[in-house]
């Protein structure tokens, strides 16, 4: 059984099957047909949805992808869809916004604009092009250019910020403070588990192993909406309280397998404030307020961005299993292609992040197609210890090169000695070059992905010595 | 604008409203077809699709299709009663590929299932055993050149001698570019509803720019006569040719499903498989060998288009047609020959796209001229203004034989040259360029002439249906489809001028072939201008009788008549338009007319390659701003200017929309959206995971849009307007312009920088290298 507000009312669900999305909750189940299918895959936005949770005792609202959201992570939040955001006949101000702007054409992905920029009404303040585009960063438009919804986000975030929910605020933490009390609701069953710990999780897995783990299941329901898939039982991470801690260590950073990468991203630019654009390239706002930063790494694929980081970082996983824990360096997770170290049975239940060393010089950089919301085509990140002007120690690490992230050792050596700032880096570009057989995809051909590595190092010195512009940015102005 | 400053009625013509549909849209109020609640036991349909490009289907084993569960019934080739064939203009275009038949493409139709529900269907339709004798497939454009395979005759368009003027020419150069297609990537997908009627009718919801075509392939398909069908399409989320005649195939096959099983039918496609089995618009070979004097003065052009037309002619013969048209853009060329090729290949049949291939015959030639200033060491600015068509010295006739009447482009391109500061920028820009190492600028402005009117000139016609009831109130059926653009909306404004109604008196009602007959798609940006003309003649015909019934009752001459903002005063008396429209209908006065319009003054001799195929033509200009990272190939587009002819606009705020929604469209189809091949000829960008088209960042962050003043149209055409839906796609042109003078710039503008659309980072950043290493060697 799970629990969840929408439109007003406490929705019970049985039994819901581990295949069935929100999206499908509700177009086929509730006939709330504004939310619209665009891609089915979490790259369109048409399909955002906004949800309301309570968090550290303060209303979160975030946008969702409801195509590639299980229905079953919905259990203790309150979901808000674009039918309930008319009060009283009137438009909500987001609305008339886009009305007054001309902020529609075809219409069909507006509501997910609605509903992206709703959830920026309830989580921000002031305003800023910046923040709007990367409020609205997950949400495509074919038809607009989006001149005109720049124009409404700007133009209604600059007003009050006061509608029927902000009202009801009151009442919406008392019903989801109930609902997240009420034991009874989460109780696993069926095929869509809710364990509510560590322990019990383990259990779960030591009796069934092949139980598939879901958090913000931003990757994982792809094998059903694309790939037709049957997903026999989920454990959804998301009710275990240990798994959602952030926590902060005199020597490192957990994050949690359940931490969000927008939960992370302040703390690890707390310490790391190179890797900003590298995170606001990733993924678009719905997937990294869904997505975690342990999934990114589970699921192995070569070219998630956070694992060239951690690797970078010299970061580590913390596994469990009803065996007991340990703690494998990350550079010893990834086996092959989407092939980690993890046993049967076993699950990540935090990352850790050194905290920042003195002398670091640090580099992310994320290359891809389209500036935003995509797929790197290269992403290269690049620790050094610089002491005197001289590298002490390296640690290059790349996505998209390989079959799975991994260093280039033979780089990181003639890296090391070398003077940074006047040092020939020709040969740890050719040693890169060595390293890496990229191949040649939808995205990008080896060839550009082998250029593009070993320029990214000539980048790196360039912006080392700080003679030159080197980064263009989204905002970047003309001349 | 005398006729617009008394006083009006609200939302009439010329005013900006905002869309008809605008608060449905936001609310998600607004249906499209897979929001319509379905009648009770409908069905759901999917399709089973190829997996090889090209090969004989010797055993199509669907037994397993056929056991899954949920599934109702399955249909093959053979199931079909009447036509097999529908392609839209020639055959070509099989609904199923049966046993024995060729497959032509990777995911070409095989079958379809129908389930109890849509989840059931797809993986029902995932388990076909195909068992194929495969062929060698033909997969690029000059695969299919060489193999002389082609899907129609080629087509041929000159004037003067061009070989002489070349020989003759104080300087020539040749090359080659290959432009990219494009994904339409209408965010609603292909979609239909069919329903079957009691009388053996159907009743068909689809989302679709041509409803009479798919009524008519409906009918084949069903062996029924075409009376016998009704298509309704509300409105679309979005089309861009992509659903003109790709939108039959699934009303076809969800309506034979709905005729065996006497029940509702709905087929709506998955995304990955819309991209894989719907064509896109036209990539291109262009080929050419120009001459030019020492000013870079166009002398002669030998140019070769090839368009990748997939495997069935579909449209492509007048897409073909349409850029060989647009292969002059802007430009007078004394002695020309064009040759336009029509390549035919194992591949999804490409299709109609905004601009329907204007766009790459104007690419073909922006890149020469690119290139000729490159050679003669200029601006390319100084050699577009230069070789601008111009009345002066007659170099206003087209080489196809039509004179360029009205003439906009070169006052728009100064003020344009003006307001955008484009010299100082220049400066500035070549000052910069000189002082970064690894970020360039690059500037460039394009202009784009685009003809008006369909080539095929019986398309060129439309029809509209107004009734007005004892209220007062009207309701408005046109032709013409509504997929974002507005046409309702603008529509509607016509009839509220002439009726001198408020708009929000008219509701437009969903396009239906029962209500207006026989009609053209929405397309070829002609919408407003002929459903709005047709609109207007009904309203006129209406307003006639009304004026005739005043004159008659109260015993008036025709000038104390008259119709003003929601009145109608005869003589001393003055009556709501309400009142006097229950007069009417009490003294037996028809208050619904039908409207026709049919486009005058269009002809073209197919023979001669000559004639008037444009009513007119549609102008604008672009100039855009980018920079470059040289050592990774991204980019941003840092500012845009345009200045874009529409005429007189009906509705200014709609036209800026089609501008810029147009604009970001091009430059996308020339930057990130890049469509990908496997060896085998499987599509590999199947989603917008691997197909980028522009996100909210790409939006430049000063974006200024001018529509051009005090410009209407010199041929009457409604309210003296432009079409508005195509031509801005072209000024997307002057970002990949801009791109390659960013490049240049590594070389000292020396030399001209290879870079086929779309120009990806890494296509940048491979032009960025090969310059340097050119530069280098020499």
């Amino acid at each position: 059984m799970i629990r969840f507000l929408h439109q007003g009312r406490t929705v019970e669900l049985a039994s819901p099957s581990p295949d069935d999305t929100v999206l499908d909750y509700l177009r086929d189940s509730t006939r709330c047909t504004g939310t619209k299918e665009g891609c089915a895959s979490g790259d369109c936005g048409a399909c955002t949805v906004v949800t309301a949770q309570l968090r550290d005792g303060e209303l979160r609202y975030e946008p969702m992808n409801a195509c590639i959201a299980p229905v079953g992570s919905l259990h203790g939040v309150q979901l808000i869809t674009v039918e309930e955001l008319r009060h009283e006949e009137e438009l909500h101000p987001v609305q008339q916004a886009m009305v007054d702007a001309h902020g529609s054409q075809c219409g069909f992905c507006t509501p997910g604009f609605i509903m992206s920029l709703f959830a920026m009404f309830h989580a921000d303040t002031g305003v800023d092009r910046h923040r709007v585009l990367e409020a609205l960063g997950g949400n495509l438009c074919r038809c607009t250019g989006y001149r005109p919804i720049i124009d409404a986000a700007m133009q209604v975030l600059a007003g009050p910020r006061d509608d029927q929910f902000s009202a009801a605020r009151d009442e919406a933490v008392a019903r989801l403070a109930s609902l997240g009390q009420d034991d009874d609701a989460s109780e696993s069953g069926g095929t869509y588990h809710l364990p509510r710990s560590v322990d019990e999780l383990a259990a779960l897995l030591a009796g069934q192993p092949d139980t598939r783990l879901v958090a913000g299941g931003t990757d994982l329901m792809l094998e059903v909406t694309q790939g037709l898939a049957s997903l026999e039982t989920i454990a959804d991470l998301r009710q275990i309280p240990e798994l959602g801690e952030l926590t902060v260590n005199e020597d490192c950073i957990e994050v949690g397998a359940a931490v969000t990468h927008r939960q992370a991203q302040p703390v690890l630019l707390h310490d790391y404030p190179e890797l900003a654009e590298l995170i606001e390239r990733f993924g678009a706002l719905q997937i990294r307020s869904r997505g975690t930063v342990a999934g990114n790494v589970a699921n192995a694929s070569p070219i998630g961005d956070w694992p060239p980081v951690l690797l970078a970082l010299d970061g580590s996983v913390k596994l469990v299993s009803s065996e007991g824990e340990r703690v494998l360096p990350l550079s010893e997770f990834f086996l092959d292609y989407r092939k980690t170290a993890m046993r049967k049975g076993e699950f990540i239940r935090s990352l850790l992040i050194p905290r920042r060393r003195s002398n670091l010089f640090l580099r992310a950089y994320k290359i891809s197609k389209r500036f935003e919301d995509d797929i790197s085509s290269v992403c290269l990140v690049a620790a050094l210890g610089v002491e005197d002007g001289l590298i002490t120690d390296a640690r290059v690490a790349c996505g998209g090169m390989a079959a799975v992230p991994r260093r280039s050792e033979f780089c990181e050596k003639q890296l090391i000695g070398m003077a940074l700032a006047d040092g020939d880096i020709t040969p740890a570009i050719d040693a890169l070059c060595q390293d890496f057989q990229p191949i040649t995809d939808a995205r990008a051909t080896a060839d550009y992905r082998a250029t593009v590595a070993g320029n990214l190092l000539r980048r790196l010195q360039l912006e080392y010595r700080g003679e030159c512009a080197t980064r263009i940015t989204m905002e970047a102005e003309h001349g | 604008m005398a006729e617009l400053q008394t006083p009006q009625p609200q939302g009439a013509a010329g005013q900006q409203i905002p869309h008809e549909s605008a608060a449905g849209h936001v609310s998600g109020e607004a249906t499209y077809i897979d929001d319509l609640a379905a009648p009770a036991g409908c069905l759901h349909a999917y399709v089973g699709l190829s997996t090889i490009a090209h090969g004989r289907v010797r055993r199509l084993n669907l037994d397993a299709v056929r056991s899954a569960p949920g599934v109702v019934d399955v249909i093959v080739r053979d199931d079909i009663p009447g036509h097999r064939d529908i392609g839209p203009v020639f055959p070509g275009d099989p609904l199923m590929v049966g046993e024995g038949d060729t497959v032509e493409f990777h995911g070409q139709v095989l079958f379809a299932v129908a389930a109890a529900d849509y989840r059931s269907a797809r993986r029902a339709a995932a388990l076909a055993e195909v068992d194929y004798e495969p062929l060698e497939p033909i997969l690029t454009i000059e695969q299919g050149l060489k193999a002389e395979s082609f899907v129609r005759p080629p087509h041929f368009q000159q004037r003067g001698d061009a070989e002489a003027a070349l020989r003759d020419a104080a300087n020539t150069l040749d090359g080659e570019l290959f432009i990219g297609g494009q994904e339409q990537m209408y965010l609603e997908g292909q979609v239909s509803l069919c329903v079957p009627e009691d009388d053996g009718g159907m009743l068909v919801y689809s989302s679709t720019q041509n409803p009479t075509e798919g009524q008519k392939l409906v009918a084949e398909v069903l062996g029924l006569d075409i009376h016998a069908v009704t298509f309704d399409t509300r409105r679309m989320g979005g089309a861009f040719g992509g659903k003109e005649t790709n939108a039959n195939q699934w009303a076809c096959l969800a309506a034979l499903l709905a005729k065996r099983n006497r029940c509702a039918v709905k087929l709506r496609l998955a995304r990955a498989d819309d991209m894989r089995a719907t064509g896109k618009r036209h990539h291109f070979l262009s080929r050419f060998c120009v001459g030019f004097d020492d000013d870079g003065l166009l002398q002669g052009l030998d140019l070769m288009l090839a368009g990748g037309c997939g495997m069935s002619p579909d449209l492509s013969d007048a897409i073909v047609d349409r850029a060989m048209f647009h292969s002059d853009n802007a430009y007078y060329i004394p002695h020309v020959a064009v040759a336009g090729h029509r390549v035919k290949t194992h591949t999804v049949s490409n299709t109609a796209f905004r601009g329907f291939g204007g766009p790459q015959g104007v690419v073909a030639i922006e890149d020469i001229m690119d290139r000729i200033a490159r050679q003669t060491g200029q601006d390319p600015l100084d050699v577009r203004l230069r070789n601008l068509y111009q009345a002066e010295g007659g170099r206003n006739v087209t080489h196809y034989g039509q004179t360029i009447e009205q003439e906009v482009l070169p006052q728009l391109m100064r003020r344009l040259e003006e307001t955008s500061d484009y010299r100082t920028r220049r400066e500035a820009i070549t000052a910069f360029n000189a002082r970064e190492p690894v970020l360039r600028r690059g500037l460039a402005l394009t202009p784009v002439k685009f003809g008006i009117s369909f080539t095929v000139k019986h398309l060129n016609q439309a029809g509209a249906l107004i009734h007005v009831y004892t209220d007062g109130s009207i309701q408005l059926n046109h032709g013409g489809t509504e997929m974002g653009q507005g046409l309702y909306t603008k529509i509607a404004q016509v009839v509220a001028q002439e009726l001198q109604v408020d708009v929000d008196r008219i509701r437009c009602t969903a396009t239906r072939t029962d209500k207006v007959p026989n009609t053209s798609p929405t397309a070829a940006s002609s919408g407003s201008d002929i459903n709005g003309m047709a609109a207007l003649n009904a309203a006129q015909k209406i307003r006639r009788r009304l004026t005739e019934f005043a004159i008659a009752h109260f015993d008036v001459t025709e000038d104390k008549v008259t119709f003003a903002a929601n009145t109608v005063t005869v003589g001393e008396r003055c009556f709501s338009f309400g009142e006097f429209a229950n007069l009417a209908y009490l003294n037996r006065i028809p208050l619904s007319a039908t409207g026709f319009y049919k486009t005058p003054k269009i002809h073209y001799d197919r023979e001669q390659a000559t004639g008037r195929p444009f009513y007119y033509f549609a102008n604008g200009a672009a100039v855009s701003e980018v920079l470059v990272d040289t050592l990774t190939g991204e980019y941003r587009v840092t500012r845009v200017d345009i200045c874009h002819d529409v005429g007189r606009s009906l509705n200014p705020d709609l036209d800026r929309g089609q501008i810029e929604g147009g604009f970001i469209q091009g430059m996308g189809w020339l930057t990130t959206e890049e469509l990908a091949w496997d060896d085998n000829g499987r599509l590999l960008t199947t989603g917008p995971a691997t197909y980028k088209i522009p996100a909210i960042g790409d939006t430049p962050p000063v974006f200024n849009v001018e529509l051009l003043p005090d410009s209407p149209n010199a041929e009457a055409t409604l309210f003296r307007s432009k079409a508005v839906g195509e031509p801005p796609l072209m000024e997307g042109i002057s970002v990949w312009c801009a791109l390659r003078d960013a490049v240049a710039s590594l070389d000292d503008y020396q030399s001209t920088p290879q870079l086929d659309p779309p120009a990806t980072p890494e296509r940048v950043l491979m032009a960025c290298e090969a310059i340097c290493r050119k530069a280098a060697a020499s």
